[in-house]
């Protein structure tokens, strides 16, 4: 192994059983190793041994130096393969603990592999189309798949511009109170569990209509997409140079062109992965779909009526009693998963490290930007 | 000229202050629906409603105490699991895996990430549960002794409180592990660079330096999780068991806030039901509040004495 950390390591001979530990101030890191005053003593009583005259005296002090300047150094070495030994052996700890983690992901991939490309072959085809499906038996889930796009569909028409909006708004008023204060609830909007969704939805469209529809689910759904693409767009726009933008206002460009045609523009890749990002984050939501698009036996993509969705059909056939329901409830899981997988490896390839460390995974940022990447658009 | 151009730029500054303004309004929406769809059960049980344990539709008298705690106990509980591997996975990955290994173990991590709540809850019910209650359960209770002690006794149903938190634990390592690795790795290079020269370890310097120095991301990250943990909802209703009433038993199946209403909502038929189950949610909604509102000011409190 390559470990840089193993070839300066004998570096600070001795003193290093001084170095403090962790630094209590945060922000200060504690420096390890900073090195202690003995081996610094030890080698100056060596360089000036008794001064002038080749006395006894002076001999003797020499050889006593040398004597313990080997002794330190043999201390040192000794410290120096403990903190090796060490290190291996965290690192090794560390492995395991990425061994144990990965170890659901083989579980749950072997999982769906086994049990639901098995079921895949008759069950994928978009049957269930138009034709009732008896009790018990596997409607397939073509109808699922579609009642999903649909979903997504009026979550994305209505999430994705009012999310951009607000985005490009919390971006233009960088470092002012009320933007701080709507980046703040946006980040409060975030972390509020998707049921809570739901039922408002239910509460506010499908209780006065009197029958559940996909609008109802594609709203809930677009309520949790707002605040996902708010923090991803403003953190990618706030990134764009302001120098961009004092050139295009320079030039006389009105100030919605230079946020639009030449801010935005430059933060787009960012920007969409934001939006892929909070796709496929939504694109798995069951909670929300429970009491507003319900799920639907039959084909349906009217946005006026109940509808069907996978993570819903998943939901439903987890519960049922039925193999050939269960059956197809692995399957739409196995789909539902690559369908999220290559979603997101398509938002990395297209962002690598455009965004900051949390908005990736659609968790918003965590700390504030710091002040020097002000900027990106005009100021009002 | 200048004029036209105002009025356009006008109406750009109107239409984005209307999308901004979604946020707070749909926030207040929430709170207030939430408000007065829970009203008539609050109403009627006051305080109770938080404290007491009697969730009886029949008898038209409902209280949420054993799914608040259950809630709490199950994130909680996911939390002190997930932690401790989180941690040691975002480290691994950031600071101390060959470059091979890191590629492989950031893309598992990631997927891991993205899986949606009903797939683990799937996983849960059809693989977790069958072998927590063939193997781990029985050692757990038996073998180990456990049985002796009010946590681990009473017979062995599969669905339980343990095996929710299992599954919000499988569920949150993951994530947690995700924003504390990236955290990890917006470390300035300079900072691991310094520790080196000194003659730290990797190890060392990933935990005396660059850890400390990512600590308020970090946990925001856990903090995150928790939030994740509490409000989780499928995953959940699927392997928690779905029994009301208290059970120091983890054990014994239980409800949480999120899975309870994700039951019962549906098949609720009269309006102090349905009202409870909105007082429910607007307890949900109310904790995940706070554990986010407390988390995201001190992981802003932190960063600004790291900066200062």
């Amino acid at each position: 192994m390559s470990d840089p950390g193993d070839e300066v390591d004998e570096l600070p001979a001795g003193g290093s059983s001084t170095r403090p530990a962790a630094d209590p101030r945060p922000g200060v890191p504690g420096v390890p190793g900073a090195s202690g005053g003995d081996a610094e003593g030890v080698r100056s009583a060596a360089g000036r041994p008794g001064g002038a005259g080749g006395s006894v005296v002076a001999t003797e002090v020499a050889a006593s130096a040398s004597r313990l300047q080997r002794l330190a150094a043999d201390r040192a070495g000794r410290r120096a393969r403990r903190r090796q030994r060490r290190a291996r052996r965290m690192t090794a700890l560390t492995a395991l603990a990425a061994a144990v983690t990965v170890l659901p992901l083989v579980s749950i991939l072997l999982f769906l592999v086994v049990r639901g490309l098995a079921a895949l072959g008759p069950t994928l085809a978009p049957t269930g189309s138009a034709v009732t499906p008896a009790a018990g038996t596997a409607a397939g889930f073509g109808g699922a798949v579609a009642g999903s796009l649909v979903l997504l569909a009026i979550a994305c028409g209505l999430g994705l511009p009012v999310g951009l909006g607000a985005g490009l708004w919390l971006a233009e008023r960088r470092g002012r109170r009320r933007a701080a204060l709507v980046r703040y609830l946006a980040d409060v909007l975030l972390g509020v569990p998707s049921i809570v969704f739901g039922i408002v939805a239910w509460q506010l469209l499908v209780r006065p209509v009197g029958h559940f529809s996909a609008w109802a689910g594609g709203v809930a759904l677009a309520a949790m997409i707002v605040p996902l693409v708010a923090r991803t767009a403003d953190d990618v726009l706030a990134q764009v140079p302001t120098a961009l933008t004092e050139a295009a206002l320079a030039l006389g460009y009105p100030r919605w062109r230079t946020a639009l045609g030449v801010v935005l523009r430059a933060a787009l890749p960012g920007v969409v992965t934001g939006a892929l990002v909070a796709v496929a984050r939504v694109a798995g939501e069951t909670a929300p779909l429970l009491f507003t698009a319900f799920g639907n036996q039959f084909w349906s993509v009217h946005p006026g009526r109940p509808i069907a969705a996978l993570p819903l059909r998943i939901y439903t056939s987890a519960l049922s009693g039925s193999p050939a329901q269960r059956a197809q409830g692995y399957a739409g899981a196995l789909v539902l998963v690559a369908g999220v997988a290559v979603f997101g490896l398509v938002a990395r390839r297209a962002t690598r490290d455009r965004l900051t460390p949390a908005t990736r995974l659609g968790a918003g940022p965590l700390t504030r930007p710091p002040d020097e990447r002000h900027g990106g658009v005009p100021l009002a | 000229m200048s004029a036209r151009r105002s009025g356009a730029d006008r109406v750009y500054d109107g239409a984005l202050a209307l999308c901004a303004a979604c946020v707070p309004v749909l926030l207040a929406v929430v709170a207030w629906e939430l408000a007065r769809g829970g009203w008539p059960a609050f109403a009627r049980f006051g305080a109770g409603f938080l404290t007491r344990d009697a969730w009886d539709p029949v008898r038209q008298s409902f209280a949420v105490a054993p799914a608040l705690v259950g809630t709490l106990v199950t994130a909680l509980l996911a939390l002190a699991l997930a932690t401790p591997l989180a941690l040691g996975v975002a480290v691994y990955s950031a600071e101390l895996a060959p470059p091979r290994v890191r590629t492989a173990l950031v893309l598992a991590v990631d997927l891991l990430a993205a899986v949606p709540g009903v797939v683990y809850g799937l996983w849960g019910l059809h693989v977790l549960v069958p072998a927590l209650r063939a193997h781990v359960m029985p050692a757990l209770r038996d073998d180990l002794g456990l049985g002796r002690t009010p946590f681990f006794a009473g017979p062995l149903y599969g669905p339980s409180i343990l095996a929710a938190a299992l599954v919000l634990a499988v569920m949150i390592v993951p994530f947690i592990a995700a924003v504390a690795r990236e955290v990890l790795r917006a470390v300035p290079a300079a900072q691991r660079e310094a520790a080196f020269a000194l003659g730290a370890t990797r190890w060392e310097a990933a935990v005396q330096v660059v850890v400390p120095y990512a600590a308020s991301g970090i946990f925001g990250g856990v903090m995150l999780g928790l939030g994740r943990a509490l409000g989780e909802t499928i995953a959940v209703a699927l392997v928690v068991g779905g029994a009301h009433g208290f059970s120091a038993s983890l054990l014994a199946p239980g409800y949480t806030l999120a899975a309870l209403v994700a039951n019962e909502f549906g098949e609720a038929s009269d309006d102090l039901h349905l009202s409870a189950l909105m007082a429910a949610a607007a307890a949900l909604f109310a904790v995940t509040l706070v554990v986010n509102a407390v988390a995201r000011w001190l992981v802003g409190r932190v960063g600004r004495e790291a900066d200062a």
